[in-house]
């Protein structure tokens, strides 16, 4: 059974009214480290993640989570595996310990056990001095991580967390990320839906693109951002009269065609990442023009979305051609 | 790890050294043998209780609404309805006590009704246990709220004076059999719970439901002094038959028709509003 897949959705189509959720999605997922499932608002992420997770019915089309139907089985599914949903799944009016106890006691473990068990989950996250607070006098931060506490009470084979990060500051981010390297550490798979590309790529093996409820691109990171094209290095110069000069300078270095912007001293390129910008930026140096402030940014999620759908991105190249 | 900060040092510190605790915890989360339905319900159970323990306020509906109706109701119509308060008390309470269980029980559905629209609700619906145990154990839970109203109301019902025939025996059957009613009657509400869209619509239907059936019926006055369209529909009132049943235990008598109608009716209710709340429940 080793081969068995963590996900094999096909043809999922899930409506609500006349807006179609989901619309024919099909996802493999292999067992074994983070898959990333990556989209906007409203492009149907959720709403997978509740078909697999069986919370909702498919419409049609068929979904099996470690082999198991997801409607058919749904108890095998939720026997093997457990899901951190996008809003706080934790008990507000209970404390720390309470929560992970009562969660401990319906997986069967004595009172006893379930409370060695909460302890020391609550120990491992670093919530054992807050075990006796309410949970809604913790911080964002510190109920994600009870939330994630919370699905691991029994190490599940395979874990969905729902934007896990999203609203998080970036230390507390910072966190989660770890935990979830943890998991993947100890053989649980993980499936993780986001609307940042950066945590897709910090995290994921692999991720799929979904957009209007279907998946439209499936890669590793860096197929994808080949796919998407690059990033932006956005430089100002400090003397506005030799920006043509740096356009110059950068076409001839980055082989790219490079804008000018409204901003009469500030030039855009687009480059693959980081080293040829930086020998751009040298080049720039060598040739005696200032640079007053550069930056090297990813491409947005709408920039991945654009170049996927494959409209406005190119339009912009040829215009700059 | 090998040195120690006098002072405690800020969470990002504590938490990055327990990575590997965490890698541990997850080691050792082994699965136990799966429990019973029964021990899931009481598991529901005490996390209800919990929640009376953690939010008392929330126990005015069980204390405050009692204390008022019974107060309310006998001195403003005893006097007219009985003669005195007293003789009117030794009437109303049973039929009091009944109007107020029957009443709060409306805030099962409100509970789930808010707890759907809660993350905590998915989780438990991810769980590996049997599904209805939700229920069962959030109305386990009530029970024990319908206890404690009830032993506000004979409580203060025995210091105005309420003097029962029947003694704590013919009490506590009464309040026994109004347990096992609501128990199932609450059902009813479950499933309106998950299907009404929110607490607030969902109570305006609770209302509508709540304030005819328990005011068309025999707790506050005989039907004899109805009008004669009206005593058939009053007399059919299963809280009728509930409250006549409740006074006679009461009043030590045994009102065997009525017993047995309210324990029917309640087996009913759970046959039939049972299945119902699991289906919309498995659908939703």
């Amino acid at each position: 059974m080793a081969s068995e897949l963590a996900v094999e959705a096909v043809g999922l189509v899930k409506h609500f009214g006349q807006t179609k959720a989901v619309d024919g999605l099909d996802l493999r997922v292999e067992q074994g480290g983070v898959y990333g499932v990556l989209g906007p608002n409203g492009a149907g992420k959720t709403t997978v993640i509740r078909i697999l997770t069986t919370l909702l019915r498919p419409d049609a089309g068929t979904a099996h989570v470690l082999g198991h139907d997801v409607v058919k089985e749904a108890d095998a599914v939720r026997s093997r595996m457990s899901l951190t949903g996008q809003f706080s799944s934790v008990d507000d009016d209970l404390t720390g310990v309470e929560n992970l106890v009562f969660l401990g006691r319906l997986f069967g473990y004595s009172h006893r056990g379930a409370k060695e068990r909460a302890n020391q989950l609550l120990d491992a996250f670093g919530l054992s001095e807050a075990a006796e607070k309410l949970v809604k006098h913790y911080s964002g931060g510190m109920r994600r991580r009870l939330d994630i506490a919370s699905s691991i009470v029994v190490t599940p084979d395979l874990i969905f967390l729902d934007e896990p990060t999203t609203g998080l500051d970036p230390r507390s981010r910072n966190q989660v990320w770890d935990v979830v390297r943890a998991l993947v550490a100890e053989g649980t798979t993980v499936i993780l839906t986001t609307q940042y590309l950066e945590e897709a790529d910090q995290l994921a093996g692999r991720i799929a693109v979904i957009d209007r409820g279907t998946v439209i691109a499936e890669g590793t990171p860096n197929e994808l951002k080949a796919s998407v094209g690059s990033g932006a290095l956005r430089v100002r110069v400090a003397e506005a009269e030799r920006r043509l000069e740096a356009q110059a300078i950068l076409e001839r270095v980055l082989a790219e065609p490079v804008t000018l912007e409204a901003d009469p001293a500030a030039l855009t390129v687009r480059v693959s990442d980081s080293q040829p910008a930086s020998l751009a930026l040298a080049e720039l140096a060598r040739e005696g023009i200032d640079v007053v402030n550069f930056s090297l940014g990813q491409p947005s999620l709408d920039e991945v979305f654009l170049a996927l759908t494959g409209h406005v991105a190119e339009t912009e190249t040829e215009d700059a051609a | 790890m090998t040195t120690t900060t006098s002072t405690r040092s800020p969470e990002r510190d504590s938490f990055d050294s327990d990575i590997d605790r965490v890698r541990a915890a997850l080691g050792a989360g082994t699965r136990p043998p799966r429990p019973s339905a029964v021990s899931t319900s009481f598991t529901f159970g005490w996390r209800a209780l919990l929640k009376i323990k953690h939010v008392p306020e929330q126990l005015g509906d069980v204390t405050m609404f009692p204390i008022m109706f019974v107060l309310m109701f006998t001195y403003l119509f005893g006097g007219a309805l009985a003669g005195s308060t007293r003789d009117y008390l030794q009437f109303l309470l049973p039929g009091v006590l009944v109007q107020t269980i029957v009443m709060i029980t409306m805030y099962t559905g409100h509970t789930l009704n808010k707890e759907i629209h809660r993350g905590t609700f998915d989780r438990t619906r991810t769980l590996p246990i049997w599904q209805p145990t939700v229920f069962i154990g959030a109305l386990l839970g009530d029970a024990a709220r319908y206890t404690m109203a009830s032993t506000v109301i004979l409580t203060l019902g025995l210091i105005l004076g309420f003097r029962p025939e029947g003694g704590l025996i013919g009490m506590l059957l009464g309040v026994g059999l109004v347990l096992i009613f609501s128990f199932s009657f609450s059902w009813i509400w479950t499933a309106l719970g998950l299907l009404m869209r929110s607490p607030e619509s969902l109570m305006g239907v609770s209302m509508m439901i709540i304030f005819p059936v328990t005011f068309v019926s025999n707790i506050f006055v005989d039907p004899s002094t109805m009008p004669s369209w009206l005593q058939p529909v009053v007399e059919a009132n299963p809280i009728s038959l509930l409250a006549t049943a409740v006074r006679g235990l009461m009043a030590g008598e045994a009102p065997m028709f009525e017993v047995m109608w309210v324990l029917m009716a309640s087996v009913v209710l759970v046959a039939v509003f049972g299945p119902v709340t699991s289906y919309i429940y498995r659908r939703k």
